[in-house]
């Protein structure tokens, strides 16, 4: 689905991803963890194709990231929630709809999909900060696209609507869609199929939860990042 | 489809924007009415300034309403999301030249009927032609703001393009000193500004204007090409 070959990213005079490598499978929810800061954005930009790689590749559903074709299958929630303030949360969705060639109909649904059906005549300027990445969200799943990336989707979500959303990202990956999607908590990391633990430029863990569990020989997914980074520092080191 | 259903998002917002659809409608109108005041005891003057001030009105006002338009769509992440959609360059290009047209053309109505029927404008065109000359005057405008909103990241500098870009136009364009009163050098460097022939326009008639308005749109329709070759999908 996705495949990352060697990818790496200067953003000024600073290398933001050193060489990364990896693979995310059809189908399946992956979630990209780190801290803030890592190059989790830069990597998902990457994807998308908007953002100038020095060397490198990424090849998606067998093409370039970032071709003409791609751009139907691909959705994509940008980190601040990237819809117009100043029309509503229908405005917002029937116009990504009609960029797609899909009607009101479809709009309505994807607004309805993300719990917004009540809330789809305010102004998207006047909606809380949870709200208004749901009405982000809401753009992306109109054109029910093969990949959806979505980065750090549920902050300033409440629990039950990050329970929701997440059992919505496991039904679309169920009806076979791919979903790559980021965050830096580690409570989220166990609801993926599979983990890319990513810190400073560099992928230091790919695999699927249980098994990066079982790997680092604790339970608690937190736990097993830090240990992940401290051998890493001590296999530099000798 | 998707460049109309852009101009239709864009002039949502628009309406969705009330005190800016008033002042965009109001002030022009208001400024020819303090101009009336200013030159009550000279007509041909008033005559003079007003016309030219027809077309100087919706290129100022467009480009600045444009600039900050495409560059709070740079700044809030649309812009990046909505190229990575079907979406195609042209297509947000026309559709924001098509939305703020549309509004030059309401501006330049409410504009022209206030000069000619309360203040009085005397002019050997038409209202009817000097309308559809603000109008290619606004669209230069908007042509012009979205080509400079590439090289702002920010409002402040979109807003620093206006002295830069805008205001040189307005002092060489013969409003201040007839272009055949300025140094050798001057003209030329007036030759090569568009506005220069925007307001030359209003104040021709016939075969002359028409040339004059051809240029305007051309120069509309290169700084478009321009401003569609700034706009990379791909950023650092």
């Amino acid at each position: 689905m996705i495949e990352v070959r060697d990818l790496v990213v200067e953003r000024g005079r600073r290398r933001v991803l050193h060489g990364i490598s990896c693979v995310v499978p059809a189908g399946s929810v992956t979630g990209l963890l780190g801290p803030s800061g890592s190059g989790k954005t830069t990597l998902i930009r990457a994807v998308v194709g908007v953002q100038i790689v020095k060397s490198g590749s990424v090849t998606v559903l067998g093409q370039p990231a970032g071709s003409a074709a791609l751009r139907r299958s691909v959705g994509y929630v940008t980190q601040a929630p990237s819809v117009y303030a100043d029309l509503s949360v229908r405005e917002n969705a029937r116009y990504f709809a009609s960029l797609y060639g899909l009607g009101a109909a479809a709009a309505d649904q994807a607004v309805a999909d993300v719990g917004l059906k009540d809330a789809s005549g305010q102004l998207v300027g006047n909606l809380s900060g949870g709200q208004r990445s749901r009405a982000s969200l809401a753009c992306a799943l109109i054109g029910q696209p093969q990949l959806l990336v979505l980065d750090e989707p549920t902050v300033g979500q409440d629990p039950v609507l990050r329970a929701e959303l997440w059992g919505r990202f496991h039904a679309l990956a169920a009806a076979g869609t791919t979903l790559l999607v980021s965050s830096h908590v580690m409570d989220e990391a166990g609801r993926c199929d599979r983990l890319l633990l990513i810190r400073d430029g560099l992928l230091i863990g790919d695999d699927t939860p249980a098994a990066i569990r079982a790997a680092a020989g604790t339970d608690d997914l937190e736990e097993a990042f830090l240990r992940l980074i401290r051998s890493q520092g001590q296999e530099v080191a000798a | 489809m998707i460049a109309l259903a852009t101009t239709a998002r864009i002039l949502r917002q628009l309406r969705h924007d009330r005190r800016t659809v008033a002042l965009l409608l109001v002030v022009p109108a208001l400024l020819l009415t303090l101009l009336y005041f200013m030159y009550q005891d000279t007509p041909p003057a008033f005559d003079r300034i007003a016309l030219i001030m027809l077309g100087i009105f919706p290129f100022t006002i467009m480009f600045l309403v444009t600039s900050i338009a495409m560059l709070r769509e740079r700044t809030s992440g649309t812009l990046e999301r909505l190229l990575t959609t079907p979406l195609r360059k042209t297509d947000l290009l026309f559709g924001y030249g098509l939305a703020f047209s549309l509004a030059a053309v309401v501006q330049g109505a409410v504009a022209t009927g206030v000069a000619y029927w309360l203040l009085g404008l005397d002019t050997s065109a038409g209202a009817g032609l000097i309308l559809l000359i603000a109008v290619v005057d606004a669209v230069l405008g908007v042509a012009i703001g979205l080509l400079c909103s590439a090289f702002a990241r920010t409002e402040f500098q979109a807003v620093q393009f206006l002295p830069v870009v805008v205001v040189p136009q307005i002092l060489l364009c013969g409003l201040f000193v007839p272009r055949e009163q300025m140094a050798g050098w001057l003209q030329a460097i007036s030759d090569v500004l568009p506005l220069t022939y925007a307001v030359d326009a209003l104040g021709s008639a016939g075969a002359t204007m028409w040339r004059d308005v051809t240029i305007v749109a051309g120069a509309a329709v290169v700084a478009l090409i321009l401003a569609a070759a700034t706009l990379r999908r791909r950023t650092p």
